[in-house]
């Protein structure tokens, strides 16, 4: 692994970010949103609870984890969509960069771009909804990584689909995270799903985020056991995806379509 | 071990999509200081070829070796100092000059960046284009930039697709001239595709004529068409496009 040639990767992402403001905007403006639509949500749904039950930290510390998530898969998407609109995949693949430094380079971009978005989240989240991640106690560690690594994978899941099936294919990857969000329980219970879903649900990391979020909210028990169980399926599917990348890659390099991308199909 | 003096060996290379063989049994080397020229009419199967020598696309068959480093084996070291340009692969309209070639520097490993960057912004007359986006370039000054960018790792291998295809005939001229002195002073080859035939006599030391992905003839460009009993380069290229069985059973 060459630091050079990651550093190259994350500095095109920093060039092209610069002074762009179509770049700029959406890595916080839609965060911003959502953070202030759920702020006042639970603002409003906190004066009907009953027992004076708070939802700030349950479900606004709930969006703003699970967008924390969305935005780091859609940093390391994004900075692979530069390539695919630039049609640079020939230039780029032409050079000794090897595939584990392109991937460290996305996830290092993503990282960069997505922290803009979080610190807003944040800033939003706290100085004006009240939201205190003290109540996740150390938790909120594994809670970020968990969702990290997960957002790491999906966003690699995407860009191996474009690599296959052509730019056109990114339609299919914006819409990846809605389809997620119903079964990992973002907003509710996972208990509250049938058996069908609550099985999907298992195999899905942020799960046992939330359901870890809102256990520790009510005062009641949570298992680190099922930390541990989320955290080694987010490894698990980083790995897995960085796998079906470069499975996707060398079938792109034996089929012609990296030389010629913009035909979208050769195999 | 005896040192290898072949920059690019190329052995027995086959590209086949499905039933069409896109390159057959294609086997040439490219030689410190020298210029080959693969010639061919389209769909000949000079960019197949070209492609896998970049490691863009996996041969069907054959072997790539790269100062004897073989290409499957190992892609990346293979490409470390080997460069290329293309009329098909423009350098993201997006980006400055400056960043494109900060950013292919990197890739490529360059050492002293900024220096080899500044040399070469000179060298190829860019300076007051920078920090000017490469959209925003003409196509010549685009090709430039590629070429600046294919000369910053300073390659033992350079394949150039059409390098002036884009060009006007007095900048052509400073690019092959520029060429000429890359490898007349360093020690680097030179694979060189071109449909301008009075480009390629002037240049090359050697043609390949490729047709149907097989290479028909080869030889010294000066002396291959009277050899074929052709009047000039650009009649063997003809006589190549429209005859190929004739001249391959001469």
């Amino acid at each position: 692994m060459s630091f050079k040639r990651i550093v190259a990767i994350v500095l095109r992402q920093y060039y092209l970010m610069r002074g762009s403001p179509a770049r700029i905007l959406p890595l916080f403006i839609w965060v911003g949103i959502d953070i202030v639509l759920w702020g006042f949500m639970t603002r409003y749904m906190n004066t009907f609870s009953s027992a004076g039950m708070n939802f700030v930290p349950v479900i606004l510390g709930a969006v703003l984890l699970w967008d924390f998530c969305i935005r780091i898969m859609q940093g390391v998407t994004m900075a692979f969509f530069e390539d695919v609109w630039s049609r640079n995949f020939l230039n780029i693949f032409a050079t000794p960069l090897l595939i584990a430094e392109y991937i460290s380079g996305l996830v290092v971009s993503s990282v960069m771009t997505s922290s803009i978005g979080i610190v807003v989240m944040l800033v939003l989240a706290m100085g004006v909804f009240g939201l205190s991640f003290f109540i996740y106690g150390l938790m909120v560690i594994p809670f970020f990584l968990i969702l990290f690594l997960f957002g790491i994978a999906l966003g690699i899941l995407g860009c191996t689909i474009v690599l296959r099936l052509g730019p056109a294919a990114e339609w299919f990857i914006w819409p990846i995270p809605a389809m997620i969000a119903p079964f990992v329980g973002v907003f509710y219970p996972v208990s509250i799903l049938p058996a069908w879903m609550r099985m999907i649900s298992a195999l899905l990391p942020p799960s046992y985020v939330f359901e870890g979020v809102r256990a520790i909210v009510s005062g009641g028990v949570f298992s680190g056991t099922s930390l541990v169980l989320g955290a080694g399926l987010s490894v698990f599917y980083v790995v897995l995806s960085g796998y079906f990348f470069t499975k996707t890659y060398h079938h792109a390099v034996r089929t012609g379509l990296i030389a010629r991308y913009s035909a979208e199909n050769l195999g | 071990m005896i040192a290898d003096k072949t920059v690019l060996s190329v052995s027995g290379l086959c590209k086949q999509y499905g039933a069409k063989s896109a390159v057959d049994n294609v086997s040439f080397k490219v030689k410190p200081n020298e210029i080959i020229g693969l010639l061919g009419p389209n769909g000949a199967g000079k960019t197949t070829t070209i492609s896998m020598i970049l490691g863009v696309l996996e041969p069907s068959a054959g072997t790539i070796v790269i100062e004897g480093v073989d290409l499957r084996e190992k892609r990346s070291q293979a490409l470390l100092n080997t460069n290329f340009t293309a009329v098909y692969a423009p350098l993201p309209g997006n980006l400055t000059v400056l960043e494109n070639l900060h950013i292919f520097g990197l890739l490529y490993g360059v050492n002293d960046l900024p220096q080899r960057i500044k040399s070469l912004l000179k060298q190829f007359d860019l300076e007051a284009f920078q920090n000017t986006k490469c959209g925003a370039l003409s196509s010549g000054e685009q090709t430039r930039v590629s070429l600046a960018k294919a000369m910053l790792n300073r390659p033992h291998l350079l394949l150039l697709d059409e390098p002036t295809a884009s060009l006007d005939p007095a900048t052509a001229r400073e690019i092959r001239a520029k060429i000429r002195a890359f490898t007349s002073e360093g020690t680097g080859g030179v694979l060189w595709t071109s449909h301008n035939m009075h480009e390629v006599e002037d240049v090359c030391d050697r043609v390949l004529f490729l047709s149907h992905g097989k290479i028909l003839l080869e030889g010294n460009p000066k002396t291959l068409p009277s050899e074929h009993g052709k009047k000039n380069l650009e009649d063997l290229f003809v006589a190549v496009a429209r005859e190929p069985l004739t001249l391959q059973n001469g």
